[in-house]
């Protein structure tokens, strides 16, 4: 039985069964593969598995937000589950009410989203291939200096547009009040927060949580390398807390765990 | 329980990018970028990301407003253009045709904006035409 198959099967299951209320996933209409809530079995002859990816976790959440008591099924990749994790963590999702299956991405997808594991804890659907997960990208920036490293996100922050389109598309993004759009520091009608503020203000909120899926990046219409400014920064709540975000619900987040006082960074910064 | 994505096309300029409105319970609740368009690529600027809340926004006209002493008061359509066809008819015949210019909008199509040249052109007889994204 091949990938889709299979898959069909699978959520055909949950559905006829009615174990789901509705099941998220990808379905091609009109040509477009588009984010689509599968209700009945035999609407499944459109589903997608491609490489087109959506955030998915980001719809489940605005489904649970209004159907709390409702089971709803998700197609995950590696990415979906790492989101879910976070969304579980902060109490965004109640795992009890999400029936995760959960799909290995193909080694062209894992390629060009320069995937550090693409596939989820549990593989339903695809096969597993494994990937080294560096981007080249941040020790080439680590490689410059100080000064060419300043001008090189200067430059780059100075392309951007203000569309919002990294928070908007960011499956972990689920505040619903945000920083940057915050009435107290963003005036209505006024301008956005200026470069480099916006982008180092979102840089920090995301460090215990990027789950490195990339969407912000492929939404990004000035082509900011925002995804290598957030593994930094997760490279660096790594080395200090050693902690991952998206790697397990039990792992709490660095502020969780700090308690009060401040905490030094201990080293030749001083 | 409902929830749907619809393809369509943004209206705020016409760049013509391709959105997709998450609509749960026959309410319009976000906006997302169609990431297979091939004008925008799954990118949008803040106003495409946006439709979702101006398209339901309560500022919004729905009807025309005619301006009768001194107020806005709603019209039907028949009313509205027969108006303005009538003071646009007196003012071309009293100070000529080039005593008008026509305004037209980047949210039109291409057909629209068209025949609003033609109309200015053609009917009122004057080259005075533009457009708003040249403002």
């Amino acid at each position: 039985m091949d990938n889709l198959e299979k898959a069909k099967a699978v959520i055909s299951d949950l559905l006829a069964k009615d174990k789901v209320a509705g099941f998220l996933a990808l379905r091609t209409m009109s040509g477009h593969p588009i984010p689509y809530l599968f209700t009945r079995p035999d609407e499944l002859d459109g589903l997608y598995l491609g490489e087109v990816r959506y955030p998915l976790t980001k719809i489940l959440t605005m489904l649970a937000r209004k159907y709390p008591d409702n089971i709803f099924g998700i197609l995950a990749r590696a990415c979906d589950e790492r989101s879910l994790i976070e969304l579980y963590k902060n109490q965004q999702l109640n795992p009890e009410r999400v029936a995760f299956v959960g799909m290995a991405c193909s080694g062209e997808l894992a390629e060009k989203c320069e995937c550090f594991r693409p596939y989820p804890s549990r593989i339903d659907i695809g096969e597993k291939v494994e990937r080294e997960g560096n981007l080249p990208e941040v020790s080439e920036i680590e490689a410059l200096t100080e000064e060419e490293r300043y001008r090189h996100w200067m430059g780059q922050f100075a392309k951007c547009i203000k569309c919002y389109g990294c928070r908007n598309i960011c499956p972990v993004c689920f505040c619903t009040t945000c920083t940057l759009e915050d009435h107290n520091l963003v005036h209505l009608g006024g301008m956005p927060p200026q470069m480099p503020i916006f982008h180092l203000v979102r840089a920090m909120h995301m460090a215990d949580r990027c789950i490195d899926c990339g969407l912000c990046e492929e939404a990004c219409p000035a082509d900011i390398p925002l995804r290598t400014l957030y593994r930094k920064v997760r490279e660096t709540v790594k080395d200090l807390f050693g902690y991952v975000p998206g790697e397990s619900v039990e792992d709490l987040p660095p502020l969780e765990t700090l308690g009060d006082g401040a905490f030094e960074i201990r080293g030749s910064r001083g | 329980m409902e929830f749907k994505t619809v393809q369509t096309t943004c209206t705020y300029c016409g760049c013509g990018c391709g959105l997709l409105l998450g609509v749960m319970d026959e309410e319009i609740v976000a906006t997302l970028p169609l990431k297979t368009h091939p004008i925008n690529e799954g990118t949008l600027c803040i106003k495409g990301w946006s439709v979702h809340e101006f398209v339901q926004s309560e500022k919004r006209l729905l009807r025309p407003m005619v301006r009768k002493n001194g107020d806005f008061q709603e019209a039907d359509w028949e009313d509205a253009l027969g108006l303005v066809a009538s003071r646009l008819g007196e003012i071309r015949d009293q100070f000529g045709p080039d005593s008008i210019a026509g305004l037209s909008s980047a949210k039109c199509t291409n057909e629209e904006n068209y025949l609003f040249q033609k109309f200015m052109r053609a009917v009122m007889g004057t080259n005075n035409v533009d457009h708003c994204a040249r403002l």
